[in-house]
C-alpha cells in the first residue's frame, strides 16, 4: 500500500526553493513576516572497543522550520514531513497558534539593513570527512584504542575508541527577502581507555581530536597516547583536606569557565536580570590581563558562520577588553529590548524563538607555558576535570566536583578526587592572576590554562 | 489491532507483510537479531517571560529506526521518511554490522504483555492550546503576586504525545502510546544589590487537568518564589565533610548518581562500572532498600513498554543494603546470561536502545523526619537540588543544592547559597544511618542524560541521614 501524498525527496530537492516557498506560503496565508529554515545532515559514527567493533551507525536527516508573525505575535512549528501536506500543516499550524500569543513590542524580524551573509569560503565544509570508506573510519577508531592501550599494561579496559563524521548543510530565508545557504562538515577521533591501579581502583579519562577536514584531524595515534596518559595520572587519586590555594585550570577545564561567562553575558540572560553581569556594561568586571572575545568569521572556526540564525553576519565582538565589560552579545529581540545593536549572535533550532550562541568564544592567550605557570606555585592544586553544574548565574555563586593533580614546589605530585572547588564567578574573572599563552581550539569555545586565587577546596 | 498501532499501517502505509521484509533485510547478512523502531511524536510547547506568551511551538517528529545485533556488535540506521524503500535502505545498511549469509529466521510476531499506566482520559497533545496558555499566564500572575521584590518569572508547559510501535525478529510485536507533559518555572527575586533564583515544576504521564485540578500552576508559582526570597538571604555554605539530611522527594537524585548509573547492566558487562562484580556485596547501610520501577500509575519515570517492547518491570537494586540487580536492556541481558529487567531505552528513533533507569527510589524506613534532623549537632539539610553527574568508573558522584540549610544542635537555621556535594558511590550509602518514614517521590522533572541522550526520569527518597559526606561551600 503506498503512502497517499507524494513524497518529496529533500536530498534530490533544493533546500532554497522549500525554504522560500515555506515562507511565501506563509506570507500569502496572512501572515506579516515570517522565517524558514530548512536543514538536512548526514551522521556517521563507530566505536570500537577492544579491538572489536562494538556500534556502526549511518543515518540521514532532516527537518523544517517555520517562525511567522502576526503583527506583534509570534509562533512557530517544525516538522520533517517535506510533503505539499507537510509544509500546509506546518504553515496552517504557525498562523493558528500566533493568534493566540501575546503582543509583543520587541517581536520581530532584524531591520533588513542588518540582514547579510559574509561572503566567500569560509572553510567550513570539506566533503572530504566521508572520503575514507567504512573500513578506513573503523580503522581509526580502532587505532586510536589501540595507541591508548599500548602505552601500559595497567591500561586494561577501555570504552572504546571512535570515530564520527557528519556534514549539515542549510538554508535560511525570510520575508524581507534574505537567503542564506550554508554548509558544513566535521570529524572527530577519540579514545576513552581505563586504567586499574594496585588498590583495584579503575580511571577512564579521555582525549580526542575534532577538525572540519579529514587532513587536519590529528592521528589516532597522538590522541590514543594523550588519552592514556591523561587517564593513567589519575591512578592513586585521593582526598585532600579542605583548603584554600591557588587553583590552576587545564584549558579543557578552562574553557567551561568561558562557557559560565558565555551564558553570564548571552542578552537573553541580560534583559531577564537573571546575570551576575546584567547592569554592569562599561564596568571593570575582571583583572587587566583579561581579553575575551566572540568571533564568527574565523576561517575553517568551529563557531564560524556566514549569517546568524536570523541572518544577520557573523561578527567580531570585544566582550571583554582588558578587564572591562564592553559588549553582550545579542540577538536582534535582546537588542532591542536592551537599546543596543544585534552582535549577530542568534542562534535557531528548528524550533521556537531564536536564542543567542556563541562564535569562537576565546580568552586572549597570555605570554608564559603552562609549566612556568605551574612552577611558581609552592602549594596548589591543578584542576583537570569538572563534574556536576554547580554554578548559579544569577548570583554568580560556583561550586563544581573536581579532579586533577596536587601542586606542590612547582611540581605536580599525587593524583586527586572527589573535592569540590567553590568560589563566585564575580571573584573568578577578578582573581585570574595568570593566563597560558597555550590558547588552542578543540571546539567553538577555547581558554588557555587559568590560574584563579582565592578558591575553597572542600574534601576532608 | 488497537488504533495507535494502525497510527503507522494507515498512516504510512506501512503493511505487516513489509515490516517481516524489512527484518529479513536487516538479517540478511548473518544477524543475530534485528528490530525496527517507529515512532511519531508530536510536541507543543508554550513559554511566559515578562509577562508575555513571546512563543508557541508546535512541531511532529517521526521516523523509523534499525537496529542489527551480532554477538556484541550493533549495527544502526535510521530514516525520517517512512517510504518502504527509504526502510529497506537503512535496513541493509545497518545489515552490514553482520558478516555473512542470513542465519536468523524472523520470528513470528505475538503481541507483547503490556501495562496501562497512563490514565489520562484524553491526552494533554489533544487539548486546546488557549487551555494551555492559560496554565502559564496564571503561573506568571500568581509567583508576582507572592512578594513584590520578585522581579522576573519565566515558566513553560511542554506536552508530548510519543505513538511507538517496536518489531523486533524475536517476534516482538509492541506499541504504546505515551503521553508527557511538563510545568517547569523560575522565578528571579531582587533585594538591593542581591539578586536570588528559585525553580519548580513537575507533571508526569498525565493529561492537562492534572495542571488544573492537582498540581495547579499557583502550586509551582508559589514554590519557585518561595526558593527564590529565601536565597536571598542565603549565607556562604560551609566547607568540608559533615553530617548530611536530605530531603524526601527529588533529592533521591542521589540515588540515581551514587548507585543508579554504575549499576546499569551494559558497564557491568563491559567491566567499568565502579559496582563491576560487587553482586551480594554490601554497598548500603542495611537500613537501605532500592528500587527502579517502571509501572508507577503516571510517573513521568514509567512506561507501558521500553523501547525494545519489553514490558517494564520493578527491579530491586539494594535489599537492605546489599547489591541485588543491574538494569538490564536485551542486548546485556543475553550477553551477561540475565534477565531483561525492561530498562532498554532510548531518546528517540535516530538513538540506539540501551539500559537506562525508570524511577529510582529507596523504600521508607521508620525514622520521623523531626527525629533526624534533631540528631544532627553541626550539619547540612539539603531539600531541594538542581543536577548531578557521576564517573561511573571511579565511582564519584556530585549533586547541587537550590535549596539547603544550615542545622545546628538539632535545629535547620539559615539558608545557604547553592553548593555541591560529593562522594563514591559504592560507599556513599554506607553512611545513611537513619531512613526516614516520609517517602516521596519527585515532582516530576528528571531528564537524564546518557552518551548524548537524553530520557524522562524520576527518583524519590525518604528524608535520609548520612553521617559522613563532603559539603562544597566556600566558608571555613
Amino acid at each position: 500500500m503506498a503512502a497517499n501524498t507524494q513524497i518529496v525527496n529533500a536530498t534530490e530537492t533544493d533546500l532554497r526553493d522549500i525554504a522560500t516557498d515555506v515562507v511565501a506560503l506563509a506570507m500569502k496565508s496572512g501572515a506579516t513576516a515570517a522565517e524558514a529554515i530548512a536543514r538536512e545532515g548526514t551522521e556517521f559514527s563507530t566505536v570500537v572497543r577492544l579491538g572489536q567493533v562494538e556500534t556502526l551507525k549511518e543515518a540521514g536527516s532532516r527537518g523544517l522550520g517555520l517562525r511567522v508573525f502576526l503583527g506583534q505575535r509570534a509562533a512557530s512549528t517544525y516538522s520533517s514531513d517535506f510533503t505539499r501536506d507537510g509544509i500546509d500543516r506546518l504553515v496552517k499550524g504557525a498562523l493558528e497558534l500566533a493568534k493566540v500569543t501575546s503582543e509583543d513590542p520587541c517581536a520581530g524580524l532584524p531591520g533588513p539593513a542588518q540582514l547579510g551573509s559574509i561572503p566567500g569560503d569560509l572553510q567550513l565544509y570539506f566533503d572530504d570527512v566521508y572520503s575514507l570508506p567504512a573500513e578506513g573510519r573503523i580503522d581509526y577508531a580502532r587505532r586510536a584504542e589501540r595507541a591508548a592501550l599500548d602505552v601500559d599494561p595497567r591500561l586494561t579496559n577501555s570504552e572504546g575508541g571512535s570515530f564520527d563524521a557528519s556534514t549539515g548543510h542549510k538554508v535560511l530565508a525570510n520575508s524581507l527577502g534574505f537567503v542564506g545557504e550554508s554548509r558544513s562538515s566535521y570529524c572527530s577521533v577519540a579514545a576513552i581507555p581505563i586504567a586499574q591501579g594496585g588498590d583495584g581502583a579503575m580511571q577512564r579519562d579521555f582525549w580526542f581530536s575534532v577538525a572540519r577536514t579529514l587532513g587536519k584531524l590529528e592521528s589516532p595515534e597522538a590522541v590514543g597516547k594523550e588519552a592514556a596518559r591523561r587517564t593513567l595520572r589519575r591512578l592513586g587519586a585521593r582526598k585532600v583536606a579542605s583548603n584554600q590555594v591557588p587553583v590552576v585550570l587545564d584549558p579543557l577545564v578552562a574553557g567551561s569557565i568561558l562557557d559560565n561567562i558565555f551564558d553570564a553575558v548571552n542578552g537573553n540572560a541580560v534583559y531577564r536580570q537573571s546575570s551576575f553581569l546584567a547592569g554592569k556594561l562599561g564596568e571593570k568586571i575582571a583583572g587587566n590581563s583579561v581579553t575575551l572575545i566572540d568571533d564568527g568569521t574565523m576561517p575553517g572556526g568551529f563557531g564560524t558562520s556566514p549569517f546568524d540564525g536570523e541572518g544577520v553576519p557573523s561578527q567580531r565582538t570585544l566582550v571583554i577588553d582588558k578587564g572591562v565589560l564592553k559588549s553582550y552579545l545579542l540577538n536582534s529581540y535582546a537588542a532591542r529590548k536592551l537599546g543596543l545593536t544585534t552582535t549577530g549572535n542568534a542562534s535557531r533550532g528548528l524550533t521556537g524563538n531564536p536564542g543567542i550562541g556563541s562564535g569562537n568564544f576565546f580568552l586572549q592567550p597570555g605570554t608564559r607555558t603552562r609549566e612556568q605557570i605551574i612552577g611558581e606555585i609552592k602549594n596548589g592544586f591543578y584542576v583537570t576535570e569538572f563534574l556536576g553544574f554547580g554554578v548559579n548565574l544569577v548570583t554568580g555563586d560556583f561550586s563544581r566536583g573536581a579532579s586533577g593533580l596536587w601542586i606542590e614546589n612547582g611540581t605536580l605530585t599525587f593524583p586527586v578526587e572527589e573535592v569540590t572547588v567553590a568560589g563566585n564567578l564575580k571573584d573568578m574573572l577578578n582573581n585570574i592572576s595568570e593566563i597560558g599563552s597555550d590558547l588552542e581550539f578543540r571546539g567553538s569555545t577555547a581558554c588557555p590554562t587559568l590560574r584563579i586565587e582565592g578558591m575553597t577546596i572542600a574534601g576532608e | 489491532m488497537t488504533d495507535h498501532q494502525s497510527l503507522f499501517f494507515r498512516k504510512f502505509g506501512i503493511t505487516p507483510h513489509d515490516l517481516q521484509r524489512y527484518l529479513s533485510e536487516a538479517l540478511s547478512a548473518g544477524g543475530e537479531y534485528a528490530d525496527l523502531y517507529f515512532e511519531y511524536l508530536t510536541s507543543t510547547s508554550i513559554s511566559v517571560d515578562e509577562s508575555m506568551v513571546k512563543s508557541a511551538t508546535q512541531g511532529i517528529s517521526a521516523g523509523c529506526g534499525v537496529r542489527v545485533v551480532a554477538g556484541e556488535r550493533t549495527g544502526y540506521a535510521y530514516t525520517d521518511d517512512l517510504a518502504p524503500e527509504k526502510i529497506l535502505r537503512a535496513a541493509r545498511t545497518a545489515a552490514l554490522i553482520a558478516r555473512g549469509p542470513a542465519q536468523q529466521p524472523v520470528q513470528s510476531l505475538k503481541e507483547s504483555a503490556s501495562h496501562q499506566l497512563y490514565q489520562v482520559s484524553s491526552p494533554a497533545a489533544d487539548a486546546d492550546v488557549a487551555a494551555k496558555l492559560e496554565l502559564v499566564m496564571r503561573a506568571d500572575q500568581a509567583a508576582r503576586a507572592y512578594d513584590p521584590r520578585i522581579i522576573q518569572v519565566q515558566c513553560g508547559y511542554v506536552d508530548e504525545l510519543r505513538q511507538i510501535l517496536v518489531i523486533g525478529s524475536d517476534g516482538t510485536f509492541a506499541s504504546d502510546v505515551q503521553p508527557l507533559a511538563r510545568f517547569a518555572m523560575t522565578a528571579i527575586a531582587k533585594s538591593g544589590e542581591n539578586s536570588a533564583r528559585g525553580q519548580s515544576g513537575g507533571g508526569g504521564r498525565v493529561g492537562i487537568d492534572f495542571f488544573q485540578n492537582e498540581k495547579t500552576p499557583e502550586y509551582f508559582a508559589k514554590e519557585a518564589a518561595r526558593q527564590a526570597i529565601i536565597q536571598l538571604d542565603a549565607r556562604e555554605a560551609p566547607a568540608g565533610e559533615m553530617e548530611v539530611v536530605l530531603g524526601p522527594g527529588w533529592p533521591g537524585i542521589l540515588l540515581h548518581e551514587a548507585i543508579g548509573h554504575g549499576l546499569e547492566a551494559d558497564f557491568n558487562r563491559k567491566g567499568t562500572s565502579a559496582f563491576t562484580g560487587m553482586i551480594g556485596k554490601r554497598v548500603a547501610s542495611e537500613k537501605c532498600t532500592v528500587v527502579d520501577n517502571g509501572t508507577l500509575p503516571s510517573r513521568r519515570g514509567s512506561i507501558n513498554v521500553d523501547d525494545e517492547g519489553s514490558p517494564t518491570q520493578n527491579t530491586v537494586l539494594i535489599e537492605k543494603g546489599i547489591l541485588k540487580g543491574y538494569l538490564s536492556d536485551k542486548l546485556s541481558a543475553k550477553l551477561m546470561g540475565m534477565a531483561d529487567t525492561g530498562n532498554g531505552r532510548r531518546e528517540s528513533y535516530e538513538h540506539i536502545p540501551m539500559p537506562r533507569m525508570t524511577n529510582t527510589y529507596m523504600l521508607a524506613g521508620d525514622d520521623s523526619p523531626e527525629d533526624i534532623i534533631r540528631s544532627v549537632q553541626r550539619g547540612v539539610y539539603a531539600v531541594n537540588f538542581g543536577g548531578g553527574q557521576v564517573d561511573i568508573t571511579n565511582g564519584k558522584f556530585v549533586f547541587s543544592t537550590s535549596e539547603a540549610y544550615m542545622i545546628e544542635n538539632g535545629k535547620v537555621t539559615a539558608p545557604l547559597k547553592n553548593c555541591t556535594l560529593i562522594g563514591n558511590g559504592p560507599v556513599a550509602l554506607t553512611q545513611v544511618s537513619m531512613v526516614g518514614n516520609d517517602l516521596q517521590l519527585d515532582e516530576g522533572v528528571g531528564t537524564c542524560g546518557k552518551d548524548g541522550q537524553s530520557v524522562p526520569v524520576g527518583v524519590g527518597i525518604p528524608t535520609l541521614k548520612l553521617d559522613r559526606m563532603t559539603v562544597g561551600g566556600t566558608a571555613r
